[in-house]
């Protein structure tokens, strides 16, 4: 042998041990980036801190990368720049962008590959459904899901005569009606705004009342797929809602800077419709009694279907060392347990995602204690999901529901009809779904 | 420069300047009240105008809660990195231009002030892309070269080159790019045509070299116009958003002026105005101070700016 | 073009001195500008997995798009808006600072400020005046006005609130230039004019506005270009474009189709038509309005 082959003999040996070395010292870094800020995000870290210590091979780093829209582009840039984390948290209607990405490793694949077998019936399927495929398979694992429903001022409410709101069973719109003019009648400013009204009055009413917001399935079925939310019923609903706001039955609290919230929490709205993820800041800020109800359903739906969900869900992202995704499937196994889930929804007001975990805080009477966070829980699991009320599966959605609270709002001030503004919010959309599809043909 | 006697013009004219002052100044006197007081006297409808004691405090908080120390460091960093940058860029340029004749001469003058009226915005996504991986286009030429068999030929096995230099949040992300503007190398460019000649031609004969005559002649001659320069870059470089937005995501290579958006009380939150009337007057204080202090180079380089 | 009579000969010192701009103009400026024309002819996923050349589909569908067309007449009227504000009273202020020159230093002073603060903190400023529930001119609106003050709902006063944080920010900025303009007009022009018995009013618009108009002409061009690009800050912390789209500028939509839609084509081509526009207001500008424009000496 000669020298320098003996040299180079020597370095190899080296670099090997001292790879080898660091990797046995060091457990394989797993980076996670959220939008989860505030106590939402210490709460991502108690978890992560759990999953950690729970084990030495791999180790978890959460890293808050701004609001969801900001998260989906450093997510976007890194996959573009090929130094992707292993999960990025990508908000609902970011879904069919990430789906077809190309660059995610499905969930349940992972899941499957890595030898973990997930009953996946034990999840709220209400919830799964939100991320599975057309053939029912799970894309991406849910994370912080939510639905709407309806909080209502006890105080306000006793002092007009109204009797309180059942928990289980929904008022229709037409008591809606009649509540909120009590309302008024006894002297409080407004009867009832809404948070995000894309999503509570349009998206969700369609589900509940069993009414397709776009064909295909709502997207599910096909790129294809074309708004459907200028029929009658929407119509009629938005036309409603405009008619009350005449005696300020209901009035505009706006998207972003005035906030539907804080004229609740004012005592300027006895009903404020908004995510029953909203409950741990209402129990700080208000000052009053107020319970919470299920969202109001139509008088000729007998059978209202299960809302749909709002929220996040944790995507992975494929091109990593092989190694690093039994770390990352781990992860995802410890995530749904019923411990990080318990803690997640006690401490978020967030689902829980699992059958498991919801029965052992039922069991635990934490809906005893807790009555207002079961509401959502029933509402959301009180039918199965069918095609309408499965979730939504559309392209350029963000765009989509900018577009339908635009045209929304040129209703509430009087620019356009019901009518009108429907049709333009489809046909606004429609070009969006055409040019989506043309780019993922 | 009273011509005559106006006494009726001059009460109008005092009585005009100083409503003009107290509405400019208005919205600036009313934050800083509201820095002043309590969440509950700042929630009062409508606030009260006497100042409370509670400054420090929201200062303090403001501070701690938005990280501002942080932030302030970094916009320090960028807006002086970007003066800097365009200034020393810029005079270099200028002076090659002004100061040599060359073949090329007129095509780098003309594609340097093409840049003059296009501001960072009207190209920002493909900027963010640049930035994103700064050898993109390299990477392009080489993949199209089919460099990378020829490299594993000569290695004798698979080797894959990735150019890859990403200058998201980074300090070099949040300036080089804003350095891309010809404004500074015009004004230098119209300063170095008023020179006289004459200096340059001693200059010669002394057998001076032309690096000799740009630092001990030139580069003296230009302090009044650098430091106007400074002071407009500075403000310039420090209240950037739109860019700074979107080249860092990590919250601690964030500017000021991004992370006061977070102090900002959401509809969620309790309406923490006092907070965020705080934290504007730390963000707007180190431009401000810097405008008025050096408000005669400020003016001078404005006016400069003009011709 | 215009060059030294004297200048040194070298072969390489003149090139490596404008490398280092030549360079950054071309990886930040050029080299973007160019990506942007050719994804302004693409449609393209996010992710980049999905390229598609489709010629002038991307211009055809913005201009189909009422929409888009009313985000340019937003647009204009918002900056025509911020020019007419900022510039009378930028006007005005310099004019009457200037007849009292003993105190325009500090006049100045205290006017000056402004121009330093960000187009965000100017927007949360006013946000902070303006809002509906407890600013301070909103509840004057409405007890001394009568208007029902409502910038969530009405499309005019949203309008209004962004006109009047950008114009706030800019009237320093402009009475700076006016000032300067203001006392650079040799005494002896009024003087002369006060003697033929010309009041201060004749004065001021016989002699002073048309030596002024250099400066009017520049203070214009750059108003404009700050209502069209810096007003970015303005509108993200105020109004995000609503209600109904009626306060979504341009550069603002630029932003919201392609960082938060994540709609990489049609935002490309927006660009390139913001980058045409400013081109041709400026063009325009030098062509039409700067002939007409006095120069003295």
């Amino acid at each position: 042998m000669s020298k320098m082959k003996c040299f180079w003999l020597i370095m190899a040996v080296t670099m090997m041990i001292s790879f080898a070395g660091s990797a046995f010292a060091k457990p394989i870094e797993i980076n996670w980036w959220h939008a989860m800020r505030g106590a939402r995000g210490e709460t991502v870290q108690k978890i992560v801190d759990g999953f950690n210590s729970s084990q030495s091979e791999y180790k978890v780093i959460p890293t808050y990368k701004g609001e969801y829209d900001e998260v989906v582009n450093a997510g976007v840039a890194a996959v573009r720049a090929g130094k992707q984390p292993h999960i990025l948290q990508s908000f609902e209607v970011g879904t069919q962008t990430m789906m077809l990405s190309g660059a995610i490793y499905p969930v349940y694949q992972l899941m499957a590959d890595k030898g973990y077998k997930i009953d996946w019936s034990r999840y709220l399927q209400p919830v799964l459904s939100y991320y599975m495929n057309a053939d029912g398979n799970l894309m991406s694992m849910p994370f912080n899901s939510s639905t709407p429903v309806m909080y209502y001022n006890v105080e306000l409410f006793k002092k007009a005569g109204i009797p309180m709101l059942s928990k289980d069973e929904p008022i229709t719109w037409d008591e809606m009606g009649e509540i909120t003019a009590k309302l008024v009648k006894s002297g409080v400013e407004g009867g009832m705004v809404t948070a995000w009204q894309s999503w509570t009055q349009v998206e969700n009413y369609s589900a509940i009342q069993n009414l397709p917001f776009a064909s295909k399935a709502n997207g599910y079925e096909g790129l294809d797929t074309e708004l459907q939310i200028n029929n009658d019923k929407v119509i009629n609903h938005i036309a409603r809602l405009k008619s009350w706001m005449s005696d300020n039955r209901f009035y505009y609290g706006g998207q972003k800077y005035q906030g539907p919230k804080s004229e609740f929490i004012a005592q300027n709205a006895g009903i404020y419709i908004d995510s029953i993820s909203g409950i741990a800041k209402l129990q700080a800020a208000a000052t009053f009694d107020w319970d919470v109800a299920p969202l109001p359903v139509e008088s000729w739906n007998k059978k209202p279907q299960n809302s749909i969900i709002g929220g996040a869900s944790l995507w992975v992202f494929k091109g990593l060392p092989a190694k690093d995704y039994a770390g990352v499937a781990a992860f995802m196994n410890y995530l749904s347990g019923n411990g990080p889930q318990i803690l997640w929804h006690k401490e978020t007001g967030y689902f829980p995602i699992t059958l498991g975990a919801y029965e052992q805080l039922k069991e635990e009477g934490y809906y005893k204690e807790n009555p207002f966070q079961e509401v959502g829980i029933k509402q959301l699991t009180r039918q199965i999901p069918n095609k309408n009320s499965r979730g939504l599966r559309l392209g350029y959605f963000i765009q989509i529901r900018n577009i339908v609270n635009e045209e929304l709002e040129l209703v509430w001030n009087d620019s356009k009809t019901p009518q009108q503004a429907m049709d333009s919010a489809v046909a606004r959309s429609n070009i969006k779904l055409r040019e989506f599809e043309r780019t993922y043909k | 420069m009273m011509v005559e006697k106006t006494p009726k013009l001059d009460l109008f004219t005092y009585g005009a300047l100083i409503l003009g002052i107290i509405a400019v100044g208005f919205p600036i006197l009313y934050a800083i009240i509201a820095a002043t007081l309590s969440l509950e006297e700042v929630s009062r409808v409508p606030m009260s105008m006497i100042p409370g004691d509670q400054l420090f405090n929201n200062l303090h908080q403001a501070w701690t809660q938005g990280d501002l120390g942080t932030q302030l460091y970094n916009s320090f960093i960028m807006a002086s990195g970007i003066t800097l940058g365009k200034i020393i860029v810029s005079l270099f340029g200028a002076f090659s231009i002004v100061y040599f004749d060359y073949r090329l001469r007129s095509v780098a003058f003309a594609a340097v002030f093409c840049t003059l009226m296009l501001p960072v915005e009207v190209r920002i996504l493909p900027t963010y892309e640049m930035a994103a991986n700064l050898f993109g286009p390299l990477q392009g030429i080489w993949d199209a070269l089919g460099l990378n068999s020829i490299v594993s030929w000569f290695a004798g096995h698979d080797i894959e080159v990735n150019l890859d230099f990403s200058l998201l949040d980074s300090y070099a992300g949040l300036i080089l790019p804003l350095t891309a503007s010809a404004t500074c190398t015009f004004l230098f460019r119209q300063f170095f045509l008023t020179i006289p000649e004459e200096l340059c031609e001693a200059a010669k004969m002394d057998g001076a070299s032309p690096m000799t005559f740009f630092w001990r002649i030139l580069l003296p001659l230009s302090k009044t116009n650098i430091a106007a320069l400074v002071v407009i870059e500075f403000v310039y470089g420090w209240n950037q958003y739109l860019w700074p937005l979107l080249i860092t995501t990590d919250p601690k290579m964030t500017t000021a002026v991004i992370g006061l958006k977070s102090l900002l009380p959401s509809p969620e939150d309790p309406p923490d105005w006092h907070i965020a009337m705080a934290g504007a007057l730390i963000v707007m204080l180190p431009p401000v101070l810097v405008v008025i202090f050096m408000q005669r180079w400020f003016v001078k380089g404005l006016v400069e700016r003009e011709k | 073009m215009i060059k030294k009579r004297s200048y040194f000969k070298s072969r390489s010192l003149p090139y490596l001195l404008i490398l280092p701009q030549v360079l950054i103009t071309l990886t930040f400026f050029y080299w973007p500008a160019v990506q942007g024309v050719v994804s302004s002819f693409q449609l393209s996923d996010p992710f980049g997995l999905y390229t598609k050349f489709v010629w002038f589909d991307n211009f055809i569908a913005l201009f189909k798009d009422p929409l888009y067309l009313k985000s340019i007449a937003t647009t204009l009227f918002f900056s025509g808006s911020v020019a007419f504000v900022s510039i009378t009273f930028g006007l005005f202020l310099a004019t009457m600072a200037n007849r009292v020159l003993k105190v325009t230093t500090l006049t100045r002073t205290l006017l000056i400020w402004p121009y330093a603060i960000a187009p965000a903190i100017s927007g949360i400023l006013w946000l902070f005046l303006l809002h509906p529930s407890y600013g301070v001119v909103a509840i004057f609106i409405e007890d001394f006005l009568g208007i029902d003050w409502n910038p969530l709902l009405q499309s005019s006063h949203a309008m209004l609130m962004i006109v009047m944080a950008s114009a706030w920010k800019n009237v320093s900025y402009n009475f700076v230039f006016f000032l300067a303009g203001l006392q650079a007009i040799p005494h002896s022009l009024i003087e002369a004019a006060a003697m033929d018995g010309a009041s201060p009013f004749r004065r001021f618009w016989t002699i002073t506005f048309p030596l002024l108009s250099p400066t009017m002409f520049f203070v214009t061009v750059m108003t404009i270009i700050f209502s069209f690009f810096e007003s970015f800050g303005i509108i993200h912390a105020v109004t995000q474009g609503g209600p109904g789209g009626s306060t979504n500028i341009l550069v603002y939509k630029v932003y919201q189709d392609g960082f938060i839609g994540l709609n990489l084509g049609s935002s490309s081509a927006q660009s390139v038509v913001l980058m045409s526009l400013i081109i041709l207001i400026t063009f325009l500008q030098f062509k039409y309005v700067e002939r007409k424009v006095q120069y003295t000496g």
